[in-house]
Parts: C-alpha cells; sequence; structure tokens
C-alpha cells in the first residue's frame, strides 16, 4: 500500500463510531471483548494479554452533539469529559464492554464513577496511578495495581491474564511504540514529509485496531514515506505541548501547519508511546510493566516526576528536536495542562525558547484568529 | 411568608476558643522563622499533622492561608497577580491566591508567612494538590516529598494500599529527622494519636448533636469553628480539652432547645465548600428562612469522624494509612459522597439538599449535576444547586443566588404546607418534586 492508501484508511478509522469499530472486530471474533481506555496512559497490554480489543476513547470530538452529559457536568469542566459521557447516553459506544480510567485530574476521576453510575452495566475500572516516582516501593505498587486490574477482567469477563501472555503482549506494544518512535523520530528529520495530521491520524488510528495490525501497515508507511517527494520550506520548528488529553481538532492542527510551522514534537496521543523505550527486563511482567511505568515513562502533566522541574523535559524535547519554539495548546478548563503551562513557561524563558499559547475545545470549529495569531507568532520568529 | 426568622448573635465559647487557638498557631509560624522551628506544609485532606507533630515540624496549611485572606477579602488582588504571571482564570483560585501571597511579597524569608523548611503533599484524592506543592516547591525550594495515597476504589484499601501507605510515612519520618536533627518517638506519636481520639471523638459528638431539632450550630457554617481545630490542631492538648468544651456548650443549647436561629424551619445538608469572600452575606441567604444545615460534606474533608473511625496508638502508622485511605471525604468518589449525603439526608432527618458547585474545585463538583439528578429523580430529595466560587469573588452573584434560593425554599414551603395538609387527611405522601 502506499502511504496515502494507508493514510485514507486510518482517517476512515478514526471517523467511525468507537462502538463500531468494537463491533467489526468482535464480529470477526466471536465471543471477543472490547475495552476502551481514556487518556494518558492505560495499559492496553493487560487488555490485550487477556485476549481483548484495547482501545482508546477519546471523546466526541467534533461529532458528538451534547444532550445529556452537559446537564451532569457544568460548564466550566473540559469537553472530553463531557463528550465521554455523551457517548454512553447516545449508544455510541455501545459493544464496548470495558471502560479505564486513572487519576489523571479531578475531572477524570468523578467522571469515572459517574459514567459508572449511569451505565451499570458496563465494566468500569478507575487506576490509581502513583504520583510519587522516587519511594522505594513505588514500582512494586504499581505492579499491584496492574494485577487488580486483571482480576478485575477476570470477575467480569471471566479472561485470566497470564504471566506469559502479558509477556507476549508487552512485546507487541514494545514493538508498536518502537515504529511510533521511529515516526517521530523520522519527522524530527524530514518534517516536510510527515505532516502533523497525518502523524496523528495514524498514531490515533493504530489505537482503534489490533497491535499487530498497527505494526504491519505503520511499517509500510515509514517505508513509503522515504520515498515521498517533498520539498523542506522555510518555516518554524516547533512542539506542541499541553494536548495529551482532549483531541484538538484536525482543523487546527492544520492551521497551525498552514500558518507556517513544522510541528516537530508534541504530546498528542502520549500515552500510548508513554516508554522511552522498550519496557525491558526479564520476570514477572506486572512488575517489569510497574516498573517502566514509574522509571521509563515520557515527562507528563499528568504524572508527579520528583526527579526533575516540570520544565526539564521540555526543554529537552525542544532540543532533541531541534525546535525553535514551543506552542502550548492545552484544553479549555484543562487543569493539569494550564498549572504546567506556568511552570513550563517560566523555564522556557530562563532557557531563551520562545514561546505561544493557543487554547483549544474539541468541538471548536473557526480557526481564523488562531491562524492570525500563529502567523504573527511565526514572522516575528522568522523575519526578525 | 411566616414571621421572620432572626439570628440568635449566639458566638459562644466555642466561637471564642476556635479563634484563640487558630491564631495562637499562626502566631507560631509568625515567629517560627526567627526562632528556627522547622515548618512543613501539608494539605488539609486526610492528612498526617500529627505525624509532623511527633516530629516537632510546625504544620504549616496553605488552603487556611487562602481561605483566610478571602474571608479578609484579600483575595483577589492575590489572584490577579498570580493571573499576570500566567495562572488561568479556569485553575483553582486557592493555588492562586497562595502563589499571589508571594508574589505580593507576604510569603518567604522574613515575610509574616515563612517558607516552609518541608513540603509534604499528602495526595489524597485532590490532583490539583501536586501541582500546588509543585509550585510552591518551585518558588520556596523547599524540599517536596510526595506523599501517595492510592483513591478509594472498593469499600475498603487493599492491604498493598495500606502497606504503600505506611512506607512512605517511615520514609517521611526518615526525612523530618534529617530536617530537624532530632530522633523520631513512637511513642510520643502514640501520646499525639491519643489527643487526636479524644478530638475526633468530640467532633463527632458534635455532629451528631444536630440530630436534634432545633439543631443545636449550623453544620455548615458554624462548623468552621470546628474544622480549623480538628484538622490543623489535631493531636494536641489543647484541641482535645476544646472539644470537650464544645460538647458541653452544644449539649447545653439542645437541653434548652435553641439552635443558631430563632426558628428552625428547614433542615439542609450543604454539600461543597462555602464562598469564603462573601461567607456572611451567603449565610443570610439560608437564615432569612430559617434554614439550618444539619450536616454538611465539607466539613468532611479532613475526615469523617461521625461513622466511628478513630486513630488508634496501638497501630499509630497503619491507623494514620487507613485515615488518609478511607476515612475523609476527598479520598473517595464521587458517588461514595452520594451515599454520604444520602445517610445524612435519612439520618439527620433533612427537608433539602443544598449543593453549592464551586468553580475552582472540580474535584467536590465536576459532574454535581449528576448528583442533583440522583437525589431528585431517584430519591425524590428536594435540591438546589448554586454556583460560585470558595475563593474568588468575581464568581458570587448574590441577586442569581438570592433568586434561586428564594424560589427555591419557598417551593419547599409549598411542599410542606401540601404535606402538612395531606397528613391530616390522612392521605399519602404528595409527589417528590425537584426543584432546578
Ligand atoms: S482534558 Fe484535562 S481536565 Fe479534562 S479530563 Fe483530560 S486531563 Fe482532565
Ligand atoms: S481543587 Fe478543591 S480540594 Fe483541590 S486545592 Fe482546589 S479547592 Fe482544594
Amino acid at each position: 500500500m502506499t502511504p496515502e492508501q494507508i493514510l485514507d484508511q486510518c482517517r476512515e478509522l478514526v471517523a467511525r463510531p468507537l462502538g463500531a469499530v468494537a463491533e467489526r472486530w468482535k464480529a470477526a471474533h466471536p465471543g471477543g471483548r472490547a475495552v476502551a481506555a481514556y487518556p494518558v496512559w492505560a495499559p492496553a497490554e493487560l487488555i490485550h494479554a487477556a485476549g481483548m480489543l484495547p482501545l482508546s476513547l477519546l471523546g466526541g470530538g467534533t461529532s458528538v452533539e451534547l444532550t445529556h452529559a452537559d446537564a451532569r457536568f457544568q460548564s466550566f469542566v473540559c469537553s472530553i469529559a463531557k463528550s465521554t459521557l455523551e457517548l454512553g447516553f447516545q449508544d455510541i459506544v455501545k459493544g464496548i464492554d470495558g471502560f479505564v480510567f486513572s487519576n489523571i485530574c479531578d475531572v477524570a476521576r468523578n467522571l469515572s464513577s459517574i459514567y459508572h453510575r449511569n451505565f451499570p452495566d458496563v465494566f468500569v475500572e478507575y487506576l490509581h496511578l502513583p504520583q510519587n516516582s522516587t519511594s522505594p516501593g513505588v514500582a512494586g505498587y504499581a505492579a499491584s495495581e496492574l494485577r487488580r486490574l486483571t482480576q478485575g477482567f477476570e470477575g467480569a469477563f471471566g479472561l485470566k491474564v497470564t504471566e506469559p501472555a502479558l509477556a507476549k503482549s508487552i512485546e507487541t506494544y514494545n514493538a508498536l511504540r518502537a515504529r511510533v518512535r521511529a515516526l517521530y523520530a523520522f519527522r524530527i528529520a524530514e518534517p516536510q514529509r510527515l505532516s502533523t495530521t497525518d502523524l496523528y491520524v495514524t498514531l490515533r488510528a493504530a489505537t482503534l485496531a489490533p497491535p499487530e495490525d498497527a505494526i504491519g501497515w505503520l511499517d509500510d508507511l515509514l517505508a513509503g514515506l522515504r520515498l515521498r517527494d517533498a520539498r523542506p520550506r522555510d518555516r518554524l520548528r516547533v512542539v506542541v505541548e499541553g494536548a495529551f488529553c482532549e483531541q484538538p481538532p484536525l482543523g487546527l492542527l492544520e492551521v497551525l501547519e498552514e500558518a507556517g510551522c513544522y510541528v516537530v514534537e508534541d504530546d498528542l496521543m502520549l500515552g500510548w508511546r508513554w516508554f522511552t523505550a522498550d519496557v525491558a527486563g526479564d520476570g514477572d511482567p506486572f512488575e517489569r510493566l510497574g516498573a517502566a511505568y514509574v522509571n521509563q515513562a515520557v515527562p507528563s502533566s499528568v504524572r508527579h516526576e520528583g526527579r526533575e522541574h516540570r520544565s526539564t523535559g521540555l526543554i529537552e524535547k525542544v532540543r532533541r528536536a531541534n525546535a525553535q519554539a514551543v506552542v502550548f495548546m492545552p484544553a479549555k478548563f484543562c487543569e493539569p495542562a494550564l498549572f504546567d503551562y506556568v511552570l513550563m513557561k517560566q523555564g522556557l524563558e530562563r532557557a531563551g525558547i520562545p514561546h505561544m499559547i493557543v487554547e483549544f475545545e474539541e468541538k471548536m470549529w473557526t480557526f481564523e484568529r488562531t491562524r492570525n495569531e500563529i502567523e504573527t507568532f511565526v514572522e516575528s520568529m522568522l523575519f526578525d | 411568608m411566616p414571621a421572620q426568622v432572626t439570628e440568635r448573635q449566639y458566638q459562644g465559647k466555642v466561637h471564642e476558643d476556635s479563634r484563640r487557638l487558630m491564631s495562637a498557631w499562626m502566631g507560631e509560624l509568625g515567629r517560627a522563622e526567627a526562632e528556627g522551628r522547622p515548618t512543613g506544609a501539608i494539605m488539609i485532606s486526610g492528612n498526617c499533622v500529627e505525624l509532623l507533630r511527633a516530629c516537632h515540624i510546625l504544620p504549616m496549611f496553605p488552603e487556611v492561608t487562602a481561605l483566610q485572606n478571602a474571608i479578609r477579602h484579600k483575595s483577589l488582588p492575590l489572584i490577579l497577580k498570580a493571573e499576570q504571571a500566567g495562572y488561568s482564570s479556569d485553575n483553582c483560585a486557592y493555588v492562586k491566591a497562595d502563589i499571589g501571597l508571594f508574589l505580593e511579597g507576604g510569603m518567604g524569608p522574613g515575610k509574616p508567612m515563612p517558607f516552609p523548611n518541608l513540603i509534604v503533599c499528602n495526595y489524597v484524592g485532590c490532583n490539583v494538590y501536586v501541582k500546588w506543592f509543585e509550585h510552591l516547591a518551585d518558588i520556596s525550594g523547599a524540599k517536596l516529598f510526595m506523599l501517595d495515597v492510592p483513591f478509594l476504589r472498593a469499600a475498603e484499601p487493599s492491604p498493598a494500599d495500606i502497606q504503600y501507605v505506611v512506607g512512605q510515612l517511615r520514609e517521611l519520618i526518615a526525612l523530618c529527622e534529617g530536617v530537624t536533627g532530632e530522633k523520631f518517638d513512637i511513642d510520643e506519636l502514640r501520646e499525639i494519636i491519643g489527643y487526636s481520639i479524644r478530638a475526633e471523638e468530640g467532633y463527632s459528638r458534635c455532629k451528631h448533636l444536630c440530630k436534634h431539632k432545633p439543631a443545636p450550630f449550623d453544620s455548615y457554617f458554624d462548623s468552621i469553628n470546628l474544622m480549623g481545630p480538628i484538622n490543623v490542631l489535631r493531636g494536641t492538648k489543647e484541641v482535645a480539652d476544646f472539644f470537650d468544651v464544645a460538647v458541653a456548650e452544644f449539649e447545653g443549647l439542645v437541653a434548652q432547645g435553641l439552635g443558631p436561629l430563632s426558628e428552625e424551619r428547614f433542615r439542609t445538608v450543604v454539600e461543597g465548600p462555602p464562598p469564603y469572600p462573601y461567607y456572611k452575606n451567603f449565610r443570610n441567604l439560608f437564615a432569612k428562612w430559617g434554614a439550618v444545615a444539619v450536616q454538611s460534606t465539607y466539613s468532611t474533608v479532613g475526615g469523617i469522624w461521625e461513622w466511628g473511625f478513630r486513630h488508634d496508638p496501638a497501630r499509630p502508622l497503619e491507623s494514620i494509612a487507613e485515615q488518609m485511605l478511607r476515612e475523609n471525604l476527598t479520598n473517595r468518589s464521587i458517588t461514595t459522597r452520594y451515599q454520604q449525603i444520602r445517610r445524612y439526608v435519612e439520618e439527620w432527618d433533612a427537608d433539602a439538599l443544598v449543593i453549592h458547585s464551586i468553580k475552582s474545585c472540580r474535584l467536590f463538583s465536576a459532574g454535581q449535576g449528576d448528583m442533583r439528578d440522583y437525589f431528585t429523580r431517584e430519591l425524590g430529595v428536594s435540591t438546589l444547586l448554586v454556583e460560585s466560587d470558595l475563593e474568588d469573588p468575581r464568581y458570587y452573584a448574590e441577586a442569581q443566588l438570592k433568586n434561586r434560593i428564594d424560589a427555591f425554599f419557598e417551593a419547599l414551603e409549598h411542599k410542606k404546607v401540601v404535606v402538612r395538609a395531606a397528613g391530616r387527611r390522612g392521605a399519602g405522601a404528595p409527589p417528590a418534586e425537584a426543584s432546578r
């Protein structure tokens, strides 16, 4: 397949309602189950090792009108929480058997139990992912939390996660993440050959399919992209930061590029490329995954890292990607992103890295003002 | 409308003593730097103040500073200062007021509020705590210890949860020893816990006294007099004694049939923190209707003592861990809170639920529309939902609040009349109505 064919296929998959994605897979896997994970990180490996289809749960995007959820969540709550609940009310996630949330923020925490109350027939689990990154007991605790999730799967679906199966799933996801890392590295080197919208759609599609399938098309894509013809342009190389949970509309990512940026790094779909390297080691796979969560995680606004300042990871990202500036892109009302913005911005200023901020909502549909702001920023950087 | 309800203007010994104790603590904090006394910042929710006390570290609570500034109408300039520095209008205003205090020159070496020597983030439910203390550590340069308390995901914490928290408590003790240069003494902790238990017992007793009609105090607005001592000063003899006095005073009021108002017409349960910048105004909107809060969820952020949990000197660290994990509102899911409120409504015989939705605090408020749905539709409890903020005066719209509150109590009054009439006729109860 050519890159264009692969990308078309990915776009088609991403546009499909989440429940329909699950139902189609289940039709080919009679008796199969599908479990969807809310951002940011969830152990897809465990879902996969139980023989189920792991899916990303990313709200309603631009397509879902709120008819019930806005009476449950107030106006000052981010859109993804509301539209995720709405997916349940409108049966758009019918066919999905379980939902996994975690302690990324106070909104997600309340959403998890409200989801459960309103839809008591589906499996809902709330994971406590450690915020302490340095105490000796943390990795072991993370492993025990992963084991607890598998007990939940067993209780709800009668599906066990054995150690060999989990070890195999870790390998599979290691392979998937290696492809994703390669694509990100490719974009840093040749952003003219891989736009951010294309990369995003590909990555998002990879979270809606069995990882084995995604690995296949990512390999094909990578091979095809190397042959793609594209001339580098005079654009500002930027890192996008803050869009790790609620999804920015594709139109916004397009505008960013049209207004003169090459996005060379970002935190889109961060949870699906959570580990900085392969989940390593031998032995108990639960322990290995728990330890990786604590010691091999990418910097993220939803996890406290006691070993470095909030801005350190971002500054490293800027340097690694040879970027010239940062575009903060927090979702409206997203507390983790909005709080980190302050410390990150101060860190960037100390390091002399220019930045701007663009707030978004998943349903945003006019981008003209944003386009002007970005153009002005780019011009000030490129022509000063 | 029936005859005017008035406040008895009763402030009493509880109010006086609470102020005195809290002022003494603030005084100690103000002198700490000069006296070379180590301080430790900590959060209110499910806190381990006993441990800091046993380690001879004077606890400081940024939340209390923030709320005191709001009550004194000083919060807005601080919030604005923080917003100028990049904080969003959508961030929790408690944090902004605290950081604003630093930016305004009110916190730091030689300032009225010292920098803490140690920052203990008891991450008990609220994710904003993590951010807040990261920022505090950033400005103060103090060591930050992230005490990760797993959220309560089942009825009970698991053995792994308890072990995990106890392990971190031990680490914290070692850290405190490093700060003070003093050896930790477990027997001293046991003694402190003994005082905590007396306070917990007293706090619980006070809250149960509100089952009486009339309730002797307003369990939302007056609870603040009890919350300071129980959450901040728990583990001291003074506070154990304070609660003996409080219980005696409230028992006295019960014996005399006295409550905070001239008449108790409605018994409410209140959910959510109060609007500190307009505390008295907000209270008046309810008082004029003869509405008394007989229970509140806010009074349980630090600990839920009324169901019988107590610290245990025989298992000091384990019981501290259990309290952090289970026995406080913040570390429990919002739907578990529905059951807490339900018990309050039933056992304290309340007429209505009032939800005060706080923009700053998503922990409390995100999803309270669902809570209203549960109480009105599933339980038939009359429920009022109003919105403002606990720290930012810009979100307090008195006229709008007054309209909603008046309309609600008018409807509730009407409902009572109908119920009484139906009772006289021996007919069944009228249909439950929901006020939105
Ligand atoms: S967008 Fe932000 S505030 Fe909303 S659920 Fe995600 S992390 Fe939480
Ligand atoms: S979000 Fe709520 S609990 Fe958390 S710091 Fe703010 S006011 Fe306190």
